[in-house]
């Protein structure tokens, strides 16, 4: 008994953490995938090609900002296209890290604890590629710092009736606000890159750099109750957040008067579909992870299984969505709300509404047997259909209002152009590069709360 | 001149019990050092007030009461417009910027807030010249008693230490 006490801890298997872990193991485990692991040939690959769809988007942006925004497919009646489909899409996407990290926080579920981390990184990477699009879209983007209210000298301030400049505060605080979440979050695992990197005299140089960043951490058990409390406190401010942006950006919409835009399940709709796919996107992302770095221990089948759990409800919430835009329109009784609806079956971007229904309502049913959830390749693919479901799903709200609205005399149809298509692929590229930068350069898992689950899991078996 | 006492434990419950003892033992600024948060932990060393919460309430107020004012004053006094007929003073849609201010002023307060009564950033610490308080953020767990205490003595000091049974006890230059 005696010695028993004196022996520090090793993790029991309870699921989202395998057997025989230790709170050294744990931590060099993870941060050794940072400071001692050589880059291999498919992480360099990758980033490579990666890297040049970098270029690829930068370089179509200039060729944008240079030619106007002709360079796209749209024009009038469609004034809104790929770009603010994917800006929503990006958005939306970025909603299922900061769910995670706070909503899970607070209702105390341990499976938060390995996936938090890299999930809030993919939330600021897409948060804030999404934050581009909008201001790409501008037909003069050098203007765009006209929506912060400052006193300028044309004597003007911005129209706060707008849903378009309450989305820029919502964009704006949500970026910013994920971000001192993820640092708070980092600040631990820093001071642990600091300590560790001080063992070789070649590391002098990451030393420096996660030490000023560590910010002087050194666990102090002061310290820890005020960061327990602050972190707690950003949880349950970042809850309501993620509600609020998505609801702010359907209502850029759901303001409108156009036949489709205006509807009131736009924001439980659009805060459901966000999470729909941004729980697709963390599957996706977490399937190679723990693949390639060998996380399989921290990111266990649980995680996995869970994540799908969350996809079946969301789909069934999305689904609830669809047919609320249904009811709504044909209980209106209006002329072109039913239009508008019968068109999405029958019209030009029936396909579009179609496979939409497939990825994002049938696919995903697959997820009830246990066994799809288990497998994990099958997992990675259905997440795949879930990510471009939602992308359709974002087309359609944008584009199918548009293109049929009250005068038949100005309808059109919107078709995407080569260069709509190299700006979302090639955002696509950004938010993978800077995944990959991500995962070489910080800890892709919270070491600090690794340790305690540790704990918790050695106090658990006994 | 010493800094004072720093002893290294292998478990988290052992430095609960060694904070605990010297607490009895009539210690009161002394130091637990652990790589992740202990419960009880920080009382047992004597942590009572926990202002960050407060500092974040007032933060959120302020943002939100600066907002919903900054939108008032412009939309009313410094640059009114009729929009369809529209009452100038229209609040409700003043609601979504003063939310996300008050959330961000609020996240801002509590992280420099936190950051600030904790003393960081500081980059120079008597610590971190200790090679072994390395392991601090990696697996071990450290209670320190400052030279600065007036029980403080360092040979019984040292000698009380010694029987908590930590890994090893050290001596921190200033």
């Amino acid at each position: 008994m005696e010695n028993d006490a004196l022996r520090p801890p090793v993790s029991k298997d309870i699921g989202v953490l395998r057997a025989g872990w230790g709170y050294a193991s744990v931590s060099d485990k993870i941060s050794d995938i940072v400071l001692t692991r050589p880059a291999g040939w498919g992480w360099i690959t990758a980033f490579l090609l990666t890297f040049a769809g970098v270029l690829v988007f930068f370089g179509a942006t200039v060729w944008l900002f240079v030619k106007g925004v002709g360079i796209w497919g749209v024009n009038i009646p469609v004034a809104w296209g790929y770009a603010i489909g994917n800006f929503v899409w990006w958005i939306g996407i970025g909603h299922a890290g900061t769910f995670i990290s706070a909503v899970l926080l607070l209702l105390r579920q341990k499976w938060r604890t390995s996936i938090n981390r890299f999930a809030e990184a993919m939330t600021l990477f897409a948060a804030g590629i999404a934050g581009i699009f909008p201001i790409l879209h501008l037909g003069r983007p050098w203007f765009f710092y006209w929506l912060v209210p400052y006193p300028d000298v044309m004597n003007v301030w911005p129209q706060w009736r707008s849903p378009l400049v309450w989305d820029f505060f919502a964009i704006s605080t949500y970026l910013l606000v994920s971000l001192l979440f993820w640092y708070v979050g980092l600040i631990p695992d820093l001071a642990t890159l600091r300590d560790r990197a001080g063992v070789h005299p070649v590391q002098r140089g990451k030393q420096i750099i996660y030490g000023l960043l560590a910010l002087g951490w050194r666990g102090e058990a002061r310290h820890w109750a005020r960061y327990e409390t602050a972190y707690l406190l950003l949880a349950g401010l970042a809850t309501p957040l993620v509600v609020s942006v998505h609801t702010i950006v359907s209502f850029d919409f759901a303001i409108g008067n156009t036949p489709g835009y205006h509807s009131t399940i736009f924001p439980p709709y659009f805060v459901a579909g966000a999470l729909f796919s941004g729980f697709a996107m963390v599957l996706t992302l977490a399937i190679p992870l723990r693949h390639f770095f060998g996380l399989q221990d921290f990111i266990t089948r649980r995680h996995l299984a869970n994540a799908a759990k969350v996809l079946i409800a969301t789909s069934w919430l999305v689904g609830y969505g669809y047919a609320a835009e249904i009811f709504t329109a044909y209980y209106s009784g209006d002329q072109y709300e039913i239009y508008m609806t019968v068109n999405r079956w029958t019209g030009v971007y029936a396909p579009v509404y179609g496979s939409m229904l497939v990825c994002n309502l049938l696919v995903p049913q697959l997820l009830w047997s246990r066994r799809i959830r288990h497998n994990i390749w099958l997992l990675f693919g259905i997440s795949l259909m879930i990510n471009l479901g939602m992308w359709m799903e974002r087309f359609l709200i944008v584009v199918s209002s548009l293109h049929r609205d009250f005068l038949p005399s100005a309808w059109g149809v919107f078709y995407p152009t080569f260069w709509d298509w190299v700006h979302l692929l090639s955002s696509i590229a950004l938010f993978v590069w800077l995944f990959l930068l991500f995962v070489r350069f910080l800890p892709a898992i919270s070491i600090a709360e690794m340790r305690a689950l540790v704990r918790e899991s050695a106090q658990e078996g006994s | 001149m010493s800094y004072g006492l720093l002893a290294e434990f292998a478990t988290a419950d052992q430095l609960l019990t060694a904070a605990g003892q010297a607490r009895h033992a009539g210690f009161h600024s002394m130091e637990a050092y652990a790589p992740f948060p202990v419960e009880g932990l920080a009382e047992a060393v004597g942590f009572r007030r926990n202002r960050v919460p407060l500092v974040t309430f007032l933060g959120g107020i302020a943002g939100g009461a600066a907002t919903y004012f900054l939108l008032w004053y412009s939309a009313v006094i410094d640059y009114p417009i009729n929009v369809g007929g529209r009452p100038l003073h229209s609040w409700p849609s003043f609601i979504p910027p003063t939310f996300e201010i008050t959330i961000l002023g609020a996240a801002f307060a509590a992280v420099i807030g936190m950051l600030m009564m904790n003393g960081l950033p500081r980059l120079r610490h008597p610590l971190f010249a200790m090679p072994e308080f390395d392991l601090a953020t990696r697996n071990r767990f450290f209670l320190f008693l400052p030279a600065s205490d007036p029980v403080f003595d360092a040979a019984r000091s040292k000698a009380w230490l010694e029987q908590m049974m930590p890994l090893m006890v050290r001596e921190v230059p200033v």
